[in-house]
């Protein structure tokens, strides 16, 4: 790769040890996918659940605080993704002990290094939108492919080590999704319906994720007969980059690079598969087996208010017969109980999380602590991870995964 | 006489090894038991099957960002496959083999979950970007 100035300085150790780590494993990605040189990114956002890291991840990040006297910080505006664990909330999830020793850990390994602890996976709709064209470094793939598609900003998914490093850098190997090449569309589909719920939003993602079917897809979809709220859109590209690891999606007459279908090259390419209701229903009732029910989970991605707002008004008058857990951000939640939402979703029996995210917060073990199996939701994409954990997990509406919290079975 | 074929990326160190084969996606969070070193989401055409020092070959990359922390994690408590080799290969993988010092080739002319028998022995090689049948 060619080094500027700075980067050989980088390289050279002159900025630290911690810095010199951080480019020679952003070099060694960058030479694996043929990068030229890099880019410099705004701001970097790290996935790094303790599930993920475990003591070893965790023993690393401590380490790499304790490098350069303890003098090491980020040179950008470095976020969070969720954390494994809501500190306030163990007791409803029953973490152990050591779960929750070894977040505190991190939290605090993460922190000297100058990096805001946002614990949020919707920073695009809480903390600051990246705008078209500003190059970011972005873990979770529900905030790359949002800011990619919808913002026109550019990312590729960052995993935790190589966000760490470009937060420390400012910089990223210059591949993927930050090239024009790989931004055009690669597949072009023909949507014959527009979802209305969050979870059709979410089910139809699936099915374009699913016909992409890996990161360098790129799907254009015409047809949507109206534009699409942010919150269906997160549904949507959260549940497309789950089902087929997509980084990007255009929705032509839409999204910012495909304004017109010839923008993003779709004109060029012939209608591969038409997708109707029927597809999207094909998909849900993959995830619609027997109907009782062990808890409810809203989550993946993070609720906005909106969506809060929405389930306190579902919520109200009710009484939960099985757990029900709506979790948001920490920049959310506060908006959350000052508006009186959370005391209304609390009043029927749940309970309000957040920053935390329910995948990452050590699922296999709070569904032996408490007893779930049987999940019902309404994200798509939660109902993608959650099989390999031993769940059972069950796809509805808002309105009926509610329903469903009051009378222990998914309609 | 043993067959060889050529990756167009690739990283880590050179190793020899059983090959598990099947034409389905890789994610550490999604697809399997890390404690138990085994595949078990349920749809997975290895589901069941113990993954613990052998070479994975597998379709693509999937699901999310996790991997790149879990394969050093896996590897710290030496449950971890010996290498992996993919059709089409995502960011996360790769990261995730650069962090965790683990052999990663992807990208070949042809599919090579159909060109190498499950059960095979396979020399992988990344400074020449090659998978070499060795045996079956």
């Amino acid at each position: 790769m060619k080094l500027n100035a700075l980067e050989q300085e980088m390289l050279a150790g002159r900025l630290g040890r911690g810095v010199k780590q951080a480019i020679e494993h952003q070099i060694k990605v960058g030479e694996f996918f043929g990068a030229d040189d890099f880019v410099e990114v705004s701001q970097a956002h790290i996935m790094a659940d303790t599930e993920s890291l475990g003591e070893e991840g965790v023993k690393w990040m401590e380490q790499l605080g304790r490098e350069d006297d303890g003098k090491l910080r980020v040179r950008i505006p470095t976020i969070m993704d969720p954390r494994g664990t809501d500190f306030a909330k163990t007791a409803v999830l029953r973490h152990p002990d050591w779960v929750v020793s070894l977040e505190r850990r991190c939290v605090d390994a993460f922190r000297k290094l100058g990096i805001l602890m946002t614990d949020t996976c919707i920073n695009y709709q809480t903390i600051q939108a990246p705008a078209r064209g500003e190059s970011v470094a972005f873990g979770d793939t529900g905030v790359v492919i949002y800011s990619n598609s919808v913002c026109g900003a550019r990312s590729n998914f960052e995993g935790g080590p190589s966000a760490v490093a470009a937060g420390l850098t400012g910089r990223t190997p210059r591949y993927g999704f930050h090239l024009d090449r790989h931004r055009q569309a690669t597949v072009r589909i023909q949507c014959d319906w527009t979802p209305m719920t969050l979870n059709d939003w979410g089910a139809l993602g699936g099915v374009v994720g699913r016909l992409g079917g890996n990161y360098w897809a790129v799907p254009v979809v015409e047809g949507l007969s109206t534009t699409p709220t942010s919150d269906q859109l997160k549904h949507f590209g959260a549940a497309m980059a789950s089902f087929g690891s997509s980084a990007m999606f255009h929705l032509a007459g839409i999204t910012p690079e495909a304004v017109r279908l010839q923008d993003c090259g779709g004109d060029k390419l012939p209608v591969a598969r038409r997708i109707g209701e029927k597809d999207v229903r094909a998909l849900q009732n993959t995830y619609a087996g027997g109907k009782d029910i062990d808890v409810v989970v809203f989550s993946a991605p993070q609720l906005s208010l909106y969506e809060l707002r929405d389930l306190a008004r579902i919520c109200d008058g009710r009484t939960f017969v099985k757990p029900l857990l709506a979790i948001t951000s920490p920049q959310v939640k506060p908006d959350a109980d000052r508006m009186g939402l959370t005391a209304r979703i609390e009043a029927a029996g749940g309970h309000v999380l957040s920053g935390m995210c329910f995948y990452q917060s050590y699922a296999r073990e709070i569904a032996e602590a408490n007893g779930w199996k049987r999940l019902a939701t309404n994200s798509a994409k939660l109902v993608n991870i959650l099989g390999g954990y031993g769940y059972v997990p069950l796809l509805g509406s808002m309105e009926q995964c509610v329903e469903a919290a009051c009378s222990g079975r998914l309609s | 006489m043993s067959k060889t074929f050529t990756a167009r990326h690739a990283i880590g160190r050179k190793v020899t090894g059983q090959a598990l084969v099947a034409k389905d996606g890789f994610s550490a969070r999604y697809d399997l038991d890390r404690i138990k070193g085994s595949f078990s989401r349920p749809t997975h055409k290895l589901a069941g099957e113990s993954y613990v020092g052998k070479i994975l070959i597998l379709d693509t990359a999937k699901g999310g960002v996790a991997s790149a922390w879990m394969l050093r994690e896996m590897a710290s408590r030496g449950i971890v496959p010996l290498a992996v080799v993919l059709n089409t290969v995502n960011p996360i993988l790769a990261q995730g083999a650069a962090f965790g010092d683990l052999t990663l080739l992807a990208g070949f002319e042809g599919d090579i979950t159909s060109l190498v028998p499950s059960g095979a022995t396979v020399e992988l090689d990344p400074a020449a970007r090659s998978l070499k049948i060795v045996q079956g």
